[in-house]
């Protein structure tokens, strides 16, 4: 037989990785979210490696890059092939791809928690495991693109636009933003300073949001949710529209992160204007995504799976309403520095990023691994409740921390003294962020629950329960 | 529209370079006009580049992700200028390679922390936070006090650094590693942070 089959084996590579670094990511997060809440976490500072400092960046680069990133890979391997009707471009380089992602993960396991870092939010890494991601990227951008070129579908689908952009861009931002001159194997200083150091951080890190985190994400949805719900996207010339604004307007958001900072008034005003247009295409993906399931609503209440995926929709609606509010200047001033960021980010990572790729992979997994459905699909459900229920606690507690905290720095009395030390609004903030704590717990909880879901699929056991009406056609 | 738009959706190279034509605009109009702003490259008068031992705490200061709780940034604002002192200047920054701007208050800003506290007080709070401020939830840094910075890196940086146009003189970089010998990061760290925003007078306040 020299039957042409698809190369799934990547894919189920990228799909138990996502999983993995999930738990390992938010285990990092719920654990600094804790160090916050209760500093004697720090163990007065007799283990370096396990002190706040040095674990947030590892986990914001392990929910970002590591779980996010795997999803996107893995997604974006599955879906070319779906949508092209072919194998991929080369299995050699996939499998590359993957091992070499898996080695940048592993590179920064071991060097962020010793302080090894570039400080650059989100670009962390030390140039040695910049250089190794700029490899491997460019085999990734190979083998999708190289996948593409071969297709036997005319046009390109919708989903291949978006994961095009994200690698094409995350390419670009990734290497102008590292631009170093090495001092040792691990020191290395930008070759930008001060200000405009600043602007191309924040171009950059913006846009890893932008392209990484939504129009990755969106390639995502294009796929999944029209999959799920077994019913066309709903407007082809909305997908158009909303695709080249999206990609036009985000790239000059960026200074939206340095409000009211030295950088010149020109450059934040253009940021603010950018940011309040990026909501029109935003929304257009939001739309597109949530009236695809016009018609067959029913299916939000018998598909847990469908659950997430429309809520993912919505909190994706919600957070991109709520960025270009924030990046108006007078409610920035508010909200710049304070706990309402972290709420924001949040929404749009717990709620957008992390709902599509579970709801994604509970669509995936079965079918990676020739089974007719999840094993069970009650505990879908409580995972879609356990998730729901942390985000909203989580975000709920940050904005009310960050709007009090905004509230209390700016406090003038009468006689133009402050009303608040910056100590008191700490004090304050502490019922808050126990609350975050146990909000994050909760979604945490919810990623073990599905851990062992799909531990019970990938090994074949019965189905737990028979689902009255469950998703679309098998693929 | 839709027809137009076929051309794209059927050529992959093409689609490729549009989509790299598009996102690359913001950076040429955003970015590289600033590089040639003079309020954003030119230091203040009386910025100095930073001591050898300075930027070996400027380092540690890196190294330690202070930057995600601490931002270095007064903004224009009167509760900020009463709490912090005069407002950042864009010629302050220009020898920060990083820039340390920061994105998030968990601490106080530290743009204009020099000079404010005693080298003691420091010591103290860098030791261990809750001895001077009862309520803090700051990690404590005892490991800073054990660990020696490197004059070997340390002369290096300052080489680099003279190589990337910081005003050293050879003098300032040959002598680089004699004056971090022996010195621990926590004291210079503490270093680093006694510098911090002192080149703009407090006066400037009000």
């Amino acid at each position: 037989m020299n039957e042409v089959t698809y190369n799934d084996k990547v894919v189920r590579q990228f799909a138990v990785m996502t999983l993995i670094w999930g738990i390992v990511g938010m285990l990092v997060g719920v654990w600094i979210a804790g160090q916050l809440a209760w500093p004697s976490w720090n163990f007065d500072g007799l283990v370096p490696w396990l002190s706040f400092n040095r674990l947030r960046p590892l986990h914001t680069n392990a929910v970002i890059f590591a779980f996010a990133g795997s999803a996107l890979i893995g997604t974006s391997f599955y879906v070319v092939q779906r949508t092209s009707h072919v194998r991929l471009f080369s299995d050699k380089l996939a499998a590359f791809v993957f091992w070499g992602y898996q080695l940048v993960i592993v590179g920064a396991v071991l060097t962020l928690p010793f302080g090894y870092t570039q400080s650059r939010e989100y670009a962390e890494l030390i140039w040695p495991l910049d250089v190794l991601l700029t490899i491997v990227w460019v085999a990734y951008a190979v083998v999708f693109f190289g996948t593409l070129a071969k297709r036997k579908v005319k046009h390109i689908y919708v989903a291949n636009w978006f994961y095009a952009a994200f690698i094409i861009t995350i390419a670009i931002l990734h290497v102008f933003n590292n631009l170093q001159i090495p001092v040792n194997w691990h020191l290395s200083y930008s070759v930008y300073s001060g200000a405009v150091d600043a602007l191309v951080q924040w171009w950059y890190g913006h846009n890893a949001v932008g392209f990484f985190l939504t129009a990755g994400f969106l390639g995502m949805m294009y796929y999944f949710v029209p999959k799920q719900a077994g019913r066309p996207i709903y407007s082809y010339r909305l997908s158009i529209v909303h695709f080249w604004a999206l990609i036009s307007s985000y790239m000059w958001a960026g200074p939206h992160h340095l409000h009211y900072t030295s950088l010149p008034d020109w450059a934040q005003s253009l940021g603010m204007v950018f940011s309040l247009i990026l909501l029109a295409p935003s929304w257009g993906g939001m739309i597109n995504g949530i009236m695809t399931l016009s018609g067959a609503w029913h299916k939000l209440r018998d598909d847990p799976i469908i659950k997430f995926l429309i809520v993912s929709l919505s909190f994706y609606g919600m957070s991109t309403f709520e960025g270009p509010m924030m990046a108006v200047k007078t409610v920035n001033a508010m909200s710049h520095y304070t706990d309402w960021t972290i709420g924001h980010v949040h929404s749009g990572a717990l709620g957008w990023v992390a709902m599509m790729t579970l709801g994604s992979l509970y669509v995936l997994f079965p079918r990676l691994y020739g089974r007719k459905q999840m094993y069970s699909t009650q505990l879908i459900n409580v995972h879609f409740w356990v998730a729901t229920l942390g985000i909203v606690l989580y975000i709920a507690s940050m904005w009310i921390a960050g709007v009090m905290q905004g509230l209390m720095w700016r406090d003038v009395n009468p006689d133009g003294t402050l009303v608040y030390s910056f100590i008191e609004s700490i004090k304050a903030t502490y019922p808050y962020y126990i609350a975050r704590f146990i909000g994050g717990l909760m979604f945490l909880t919810g990623m073990f629950i599905m851990a062992y879901n799909v531990w019970k699929t990938i090994r074949g056991d019965e189905p737990a329960d028979l689902p009255l009406t469950y998703g679309a056609k098998t693929a | 529209m839709k027809l137009n738009h076929e051309v794209v959706e059927k050529n992959v190279g093409l689609m490729g370079i549009l989509i790299a034509v598009v996102v690359s605009v913001a950076g040429l109009f955003e970015i590289v006009p600033l590089m040639f702003d003079a309020k954003a490259v030119k230091p203040v008068p009386g910025l100095k580049p930073y001591t050898a031992l300075q930027q070996a705490g400027r380092d540690v200061y890196v190294s330690e992700g202070c930057y995600v709780c601490h931002s270095q940034q007064v903004r224009p604002f009167v509760s900020e200028v009463l709490r912090y002192g005069p407002y950042s200047r864009a010629g302050e920054s220009v020898y920060d390679r990083p820039f340390q701007w920061g994105s998030k208050r968990t601490g106080p800003d530290l743009a204009r922390v020099g000079g404010l506290y005693s080298d003691e007080w420091h010591e103290v709070h860098l030791m261990d936070p809750r001895a001077v401020v009862p309520e803090s939830n700051m990690p404590a840094f005892p490991w800073l006090a054990e660990e020696m910075v490197d004059p070997v890196q340390t002369q290096k940086s300052l080489k680099t650094l003279q190589w990337m146009g910081h005003p050293y003189t050879d003098e300032e970089v040959a002598n680089a590693a004699k004056e971090v010998e022996g010195k621990t990061k926590l004291e210079a760290l503490i270093a680093y942070l006694q510098v911090l925003g002192t080149a703009v007078p407090r006066s400037l306040s009000q």
